[in-house]
């Protein structure tokens, strides 16, 4: 029984452990002009941006011509000196936040960050309530009726 | 009363659910809408002069994203025609494509664009946050872009969405 629930633990947590990795990743062409930081920079910008034409993936990890596109402009956008800041603005001011894997926390996207906290707080608190209610059911003895019954439920067991 | 709580959590879910349903995650709203045309320079194709976003403004106009190469915008050509035929003025943006290629294209299909402007290398096409031919901007006397249609021009997206726009308020 304890094997079992550590065995579907581990299951459910596979996913978690080894990151599927993209079979066909394309080839990251960043030209010799960037520095190691510069670099580093641009793997980390093609990484949270969507590509737009390909449903849920980068513009890492995609070999639409978009996302080429938008690889050399985020590339040679680095190599002027630009920051991040600047080229994630370049970003939404053409095709808005749905650019950006990573929202931006602003007006309508309140809900959304606080969203999974709300659920968290109003889960525990029905879980407080359910172990407090537990609590007072085991201080108080069974009443006489319930003995009566248990006590007919094993008489019945007897052969 | 024990299943209240959940019920109305369930309803919400569905609701949302529905609503995530009905929509088309290829269709993201352009942040462009309300703003001014972008800027560009490029040549026209088959035309001596030079083409900006300067010559777009005085009327009306549908700013067309296309390319000879794109399946989308052989469905909806026979439409921008007759909008064409029924003095409705189309400015084509050949995106990524090659001036033969376009110019045989057109020779075939027919002409519905008062202009072509030839975005061999998709830069005006970056600007304006075109992210799949064919995708047309309506634009209003001011150069301003009031609509942006994803994907071909519809009957239904013309007759309901941009001819309203376009004899909206007329001053």
């Amino acid at each position: 029984m304890r094997l079992a629930h550590w065995g579907l633990a581990l299951l459910l947590a596979l996913p978690v452990l080894a990151p599927a990795q993209p079979p066909d990743a394309p080839p990251q062409t960043v030209q010799a002009t960037l520095d190691a930081g510069q670099q580093e920079r641009y793997r980390r910008l093609v990484h949270e941006l969507r590509c737009l034409v390909c449903q849920n993936q980068t513009i890492a990890d995609s070999n639409a011509p978009l996302a080429q596109d938008l690889r050399s402009q985020v590339e040679r956008q680095i190599a002027e000196g630009r920051s991040d800041d600047e080229i994630r603005h370049y970003m939404t001011a053409r095709y808005g936040d749905f650019v950006l894997y990573k929202p931006p926390v602003q007006r309508n996207t309140v809900f959304l960050w606080a969203g999974p906290f709300l659920l968290l707080l109003g889960a525990l608190a029905i879980a407080l309530r359910q172990l407090l209610r537990r609590r007072d059911a085991a201080a108080a003895p069974a009443a006489m009726p319930d003995r009566q019954a248990l006590q007919k439920l094993l008489d019945e067991d007897r052969p | 009363m024990r299943f209240l709580i959940p019920a109305a959590l369930l309803v919400v879910l569905l609701v949302f659910l529905g609503i995530g349903l009905k929509r088309d995650p290829r269709e993201v709203p352009s942040p462009l809408v309300g703003k001014p045309a972008p800027a560009f320079d490029l040549a026209l194709l088959g035309e001596p002069q030079r083409y900006t976003q300067d010559d777009l403004k005085g009327r009306p106009v549908l700013v067309n994203f296309w390319a000879s190469w794109c399946a989308g915008c052989r469905v909806e050509h026979p439409l921008l025609v007759k909008l064409a035929g029924e003095g409705v003025e189309i400015v084509g943006m050949d995106y990524k494509d090659t001036d033969e290629a376009a110019r045989q294209w057109l020779q075939r299909h027919g002409n519905p664009y008062r202009r072509v402007v030839a975005d061999v290398q998709g830069t005006a096409g970056l600007d304006w946050g075109v992210y799949g031919v064919p995708e047309t901007f309506v634009l209003d006397a001011n150069g301003t872009i009031v609509y942006k249609q994803i994907g071909p021009m519809t009957e239904q997206a013309w007759n309901e969405k941009i001819r309203p726009l376009l004899q909206g308020p007329k001053s």
